[in-house]
Formats: C-alpha cells, sequence, structure tokens
C-alpha cells in the first residue's frame, strides 16, 4: 500500500515538473471523472431494475389495481397473489419439478465433467482435440434442432414427462460447458501437485477426491452456478419433454392466460418467486465470480 | 499446456461423458439426418427423398426472409451489447461491497428463465398497463409492438440488450481484474491518456474475454426462442418470427418431419459455420501480429 502511495506521489512529482496542471487540479479532474463514472453505472443499474420492479410492483397489486389505474407504487398492498401461489399444488409443484431437474442436473453434469476435464488438462490421447471441438459443437446446437428427436428418444425409452429426461436433455449444452470451464481452471493448478501425490503413494481416486477437488473448489463452484443458470433458464426442451408430472414452472405459468384475459397479478408474482432462486446463487458465488466468467482464462 | 502426458488410459475418464452427451447428441442427431433424407408417411411407408428436401427448405421464400432477420437481429445486438459490456465493465468499482452488490445486481437478467424475461417486457411495454409503453404514450409517442413491426423490432433489441450485455460486462470485468495494477502506475508515470490506457493496457488484455463474449453471444442470438416468443409471437404478421421459431412451427405445429429436419441441419452448420470461421480468424490475426511491448 504504502509501495503504491510512493509511486503516485511520485508520478504526481513527474507530473508537476512537466505539465502545465497543477496536482490540486489534476485531483479535482480524477475525482470529477471518478463520479462521472459512478452516474453513470448508477443509471445503468437504475434502468436495469426498472422492468424488474415493474414485475414486483404488479405482483403486489390485484387484477382490478392493475388494469384500473396507473400506479407507479401498489396503492392496497397485497399478498393474495403469491398466497395463491403457495397454497396450489399445480402451481408450487411447477417450482418443485424445476428445481429438481436443474439439481439432477448439475450432479450428473458435475460428476462426469470432473474426470473428463481432468483428462483434458492433464493428458494428451488418440483424439483428444477432435473430441473436445465436437463436445464444443454441442454448445452450438440450437434446442429447436433437438426438439422432435428428444421426444421420440425420451418416449421411446419410457422417460419422457419424467425430471431425469429433462436433466439428461440439458447435458446436452452443460456437459460441454462444464468440461470447458474446469479444463481452464485445472490446467492452472500446477502439474507437480499430481506427481508429488503420486510419489507420496496416493491413488488417483484418492488424491483427485483428497487433494485435486479441494484445489479447484471456487473453480466447481462457479463451474456449478453456469449449470444452475442455463439449465434454469432453459424452457423449450423442458416443456417438450414433460406434460403434467414433471412440468416446469415457465410452462405452468402460460396458464394465467385464458379466455377471460391474462391473470397479470399471478403472473408476475409467479415471475418474481422464479427470479429470488438466481439471487441466492449468485449470492453464494460472489467472490469467485468475476474470475469464473473468464472459464479461468484471463 | 504443452507438458501434458501421453496416456490413451485417459479415455477411461472421458469415457462416462462421452456415453451421456453421445445419447443426447448422437442419437438424436442421427435421427434428424435419417429424416432429412426421407419421406414420411406412414410408420411403413417412407421413401427416400436425396437432397430434395434440402433444396427446398434453400429455396424456401419465409425461411430465407427468417435467416436475414436471423443475421441482422445478431449483428446489432453484438454491435450493441459488446461497446457497451466493455463500457460498463470500466467503470464497475472493483473492490469493497460495491462491488460485489454490483456484481450481483448486474448478473440478475441472467438468471431469469427466458419466457419469464419475455413476461416482464410484455408487462413492461404494453400500453395499458407497462410502465415504458404507459410512458411513451403520455409523452405522445405512438408505440405499439402488435401493430407496428418497427416498434416490435426496438423492443426485442431492447430486450436482448437488456438480457445479455451482463455476460459481456462481467466478461471483460473479469478480463479487467487480471491487469495488475503496476501496469496502470506505469502508464500514470508516462502520463497516457485515459484513450491511451485504454488502447494499449486494457483492450489487448481483453481479447480473450472479447472473443467469448461475441462466440457465446452469436450462439445465443442466434438461437434464440423463448423471449421474442413471449413477447410478441413472432408477429406483427413475421417481422420478429427467427429461425428458432420457425423450425419449431415446422417441426412441432405441422409435424414436417423431412423439411424441419433438413432445415435443421442447415440451421446447425450455418453456426457451426460461422462460429469456426469467426474463431480461426481471430486466433490466425492474433498469430501474424509482431509481438509489442508490454501487452
Amino acid at each position: 500500500m504504502s509501495y503504491q502511495l510512493e509511486n503516485t506521489q511520485r508520478g504526481e512529482k513527474y507530473n508537476t515538473i512537466f505539465s502545465k496542471v497543477s496536482p490540486a487540479k489534476r485531483r479535482n479532474r480524477t475525482a470529477r471523472a471518478h463520479w462521472r463514472s459512478r452516474f453513470l453505472l448508477g443509471l445503468y443499474l437504475a434502468l436495469m431494475i426498472l422492468p424488474i420492479y415493474w414485475l414486483i410492483n404488479m405482483s403486489l397489486q390485484t387484477n382490478s389495481e392493475i388494469l384500473g389505474s396507473m400506479t407507479l407504487w401498489p396503492q392496497n398492498l397485497t399478498f393474495d397473489n403469491y398466497i395463491g401461489i403457495f397454497t396450489n399444488s399445480s402451481w408450487y409443484m411447477g417450482y418443485v419439478n424445476s428445481m429438481l431437474y436443474v439439481a439432477m442436473n448439475m450432479l450428473i453434469t458435475i460428476c462426469v465433467a470432473l474426470p473428463a476435464a481432468y483428462a483434458f488438462s492433464r493428458y494428451t490421447f488418440i483424439g483428444d482435440k477432435h473430441l473436445f471441438f465436437w463436445l464444443l459443437t454441442n454448445l452450438m446446437a440450437p434446442p429447436a434442432v433437438f426438439l422432435l428427436p428428444y421426444f421420440q428418444l425420451y418416449y421411446s425409452v419410457g422417460l419422457f414427462d419424467t425430471h431425469i429426461a429433462v436433466a439428461l436433455a440439458h447435458c446436452l449444452f452443460n456437459i460441454p460447458l462444464a468440461i470447458w470451464i474446469l479444463e481452464g481452471f485445472m490446467s492452472s493448478v500446477p502439474k507437480e501437485i499430481d506427481e508429488t501425490a503420486y510419489i507420496d503413494g496416493y491413488s488417483f481416486p484418492r488424491f483427485f477426491v483428497k487433494i485435486f477437488i479441494p484445489m479447484i473448489r471456487s473453480g466447481i463452484g462457479v463451474t456449478l452456478f453456469f449449470l444452475f443458470m442455463f439449465s434454469w433458464v432453459e424452457l423449450l426442451l423442458a416443456r417438450t419433454l414433460t406434460a403434467t408430472d414433471a412440468q416446469p414452472i415457465g410452462m405452468i405459468m402460460t396458464r394465467t392466460s385464458t379466455a377471460s384475459g391474462i391473470d397479470w397479478g399471478t403472473l408476475a408474482a409467479a415471475g418474481v418467486l422464479t427470479i429470488i432462486p438466481g439471487i441466492l446463487v449468485v449470492y453464494f458465488v460472489r467472490n469467485h465470480i468475476a474470475k469464473g466468467f473468464a472459464l479461468g482464462r484471463t | 499446456m504443452n507438458n501434458k502426458i501421453p496416456n490413451n488410459r485417459a479415455w477411461l475418464l472421458v469415457l462416462p461423458m462421452l456415453v451421456l452427451v453421445a445419447f443426447s447428441a448422437i442419437i438424436p442427431l442421427m435421427t434428424v439426418v435419417n429424416y432429412s433424407v426421407q419421406d414420411v408417411l406412414g410408420p411403413n411407408a417412407r421413401f427416400f427423398t436425396g437432397t430434395e428436401w434440402f433444396q427446398s427448405m434453400l429455396n424456401d421464400d419465409a425461411l430465407q426472409a427468417a435467416f436475414l432477420r436471423q443475421i441482422s437481429f445478431s449483428l446489432i445486438i453484438l454491435a450493441i451489447q459488446i461497446p457497451l459490456g466493455i463500457g460498463i465493465a470500466l467503470i464497475m468499482p472493483k473492490r469493497g461491497w460495491q462491488a460485489s452488490a454490483v456484481l450481483i445486481l448486474i448478473t440478475l437478467p441472467l438468471l431469469i428463465p427466458w419466457n419469464v424475461v419475455g413476461s416482464i417486457w410484455q408487462i413492461f411495454t404494453r400500453g395499458d398497463i407497462g410502465l415504458m409503453g404507459w410512458g411513451l404514450r403520455e409523452l405522445g409517442i405512438e408505440y405499439n409492438i402488435t401493430r407496428n413491426a418497427g416498434d416490435a423490432w426496438v423492443t426485442i433489441i431492447l430486450m436482448d440488450v437488456w438480457h445479455w450485455t451482463p455476460l459481456v460486462a462481467m466478461l471483460c470485468y473479469s478480463g479487467l481484474r487480471s491487469i495488475p495494477e503496476a501496469y496502470y502506475q506505469a502508464a500514470r508515470i508516462d502520463r497516457a491518456s485515459k484513450w491511451a490506457v485504454f488502447r494499449y493496457i486494457q483492450l489487448p488484455k481483453l481479447t480473450n474475454v472479447l472473443v467469448i463474449a461475441v462466440l457465446l453471444r452469436f450462439m445465443h442470438s442466434f438461437m434464440i426462442y423463448a423471449e421474442p416468443f413471449v413477447l410478441t409471437g413472432g408477429g406483427p404478421g413475421s417481422a420478429t418470427t427467427f429461425l428458432s421459431q420457425s423450425l419449431t412451427t415446422m417441426a412441432v405445429g405441422q409435424q414436417d418431419l423431412g423439411p424441419s429436419a433438413a432445415f435443421s441441419l442447415i440451421y446447425f452448420l450455418v453456426i457451426l459455420l460461422v462460429s469456426w470461421v469467426f474463431y480461426t480468424t481471430i486466433m490466425n490475426m492474433q498469430k501474424d501480429k509482431p509481438p509489442h511491448g508490454g501487452a
């Protein structure tokens, strides 16, 4: 810290010698730039929050208030929309279904991706580059392409309308993504650690679980965050592979539009509730997320 | 990176993953290929058609129009989101509780289910109950996304910018964080301008993450489905019908197995081709660039 300060001061001394602008003015200018950037950031965040605020605002109003007049905040605060969702099993089961298949997908994906990513980061083997490229091509496959074949495939093996079907289908893009991220994190762990452990008599499984996994746990956390994100937000495949028993919340939400109009209050409340799991997940990984977003490759 | 051990037993570690991905990628893809060269009339009546479906799909006017719309959409959102994302990353606080708070807030749109994103914007832009729709009407601006194709386009682009700029910003932010403080100090001593700092210190460090950002954004924008489907339903007319929606209508709505399979393959190949060309071009450019000081 003191070293930094010293350097800054030295920089300023040079500035006073060579530049016509006095240090005070210069400090003033950087302070102004600082506040300007804070203002712009605040503006962006405010604009970003606005649509979400509007959703929350509507979820706390009755339908008659929503349609009756333009109110910037709820005049008669009501939690009826939320109570309606929490007391109706056909509604809240949608959340349970979504959570279940997301959790299953995260578990399956991380279990098969960890050894595979280790193989890619430590060894060369026949066809490794082609295999890695082929994996990445799966990230680029539009889910719409797989709609029909998935429906037929899962129907024929008797998995249609189960949570595991959606979890397996989401593996299509989540496994390549997980391997891609984990490979980046694993490659930043020096190989000497593996070698030392083997010399110390660790077997591969024991080394992997006891030493290696704890070393990359922030990478695993970030990977899980991404797996959650892409499985939670996907609807097209989840919708196609389910009918009643494993229906995701996104599909149940379409029920709010009926012949007699749209139940805006319930739609908004259901929408707000789909945002909350995301906030919880991002809160847990907030300290690692900045590194993780570069997929371990900065 | 280059000191990996040659070991073919590593295949054993890859195998479980391979089985799963093969189940969810190769088998379905083979089904698609199978359908794309046949005319399926019934359970026992199918005819080999060769490349007929591919030709009819490539010559389909509606699909060509959807393809052009898709390309313009992807280019427009890339042109907005990449610079905006860099800009936001530059002004995000670097440390302290503010940094955490801003991080959580900024990532928020990324974690909302895509159909809910559509619903949020549907509610937000409606003339009768939405803040934006109502506000614009009060200001005397004609705005109706169900009637005016231009309004629908602007809204969808605005929605996508709202939804995905955070991804670009977060990628750039993590790239910026990896720049050592000493670089900035050196720049201060040299009295480098803000622009020079950006051009010669920050931008070179961002190249890697920007490649990832452009690739991810291109891929996802090219597959966009749920958001415009909920917001505009592809309308007015077919003004905002993108490729995924055309495909879903054809495959699930009309059950045209052969043509939709051929369309699927073309669609997939286009994404692959563009991503591959972009990636190799960037990598070659980096290789050819003469190494210059520091960066």
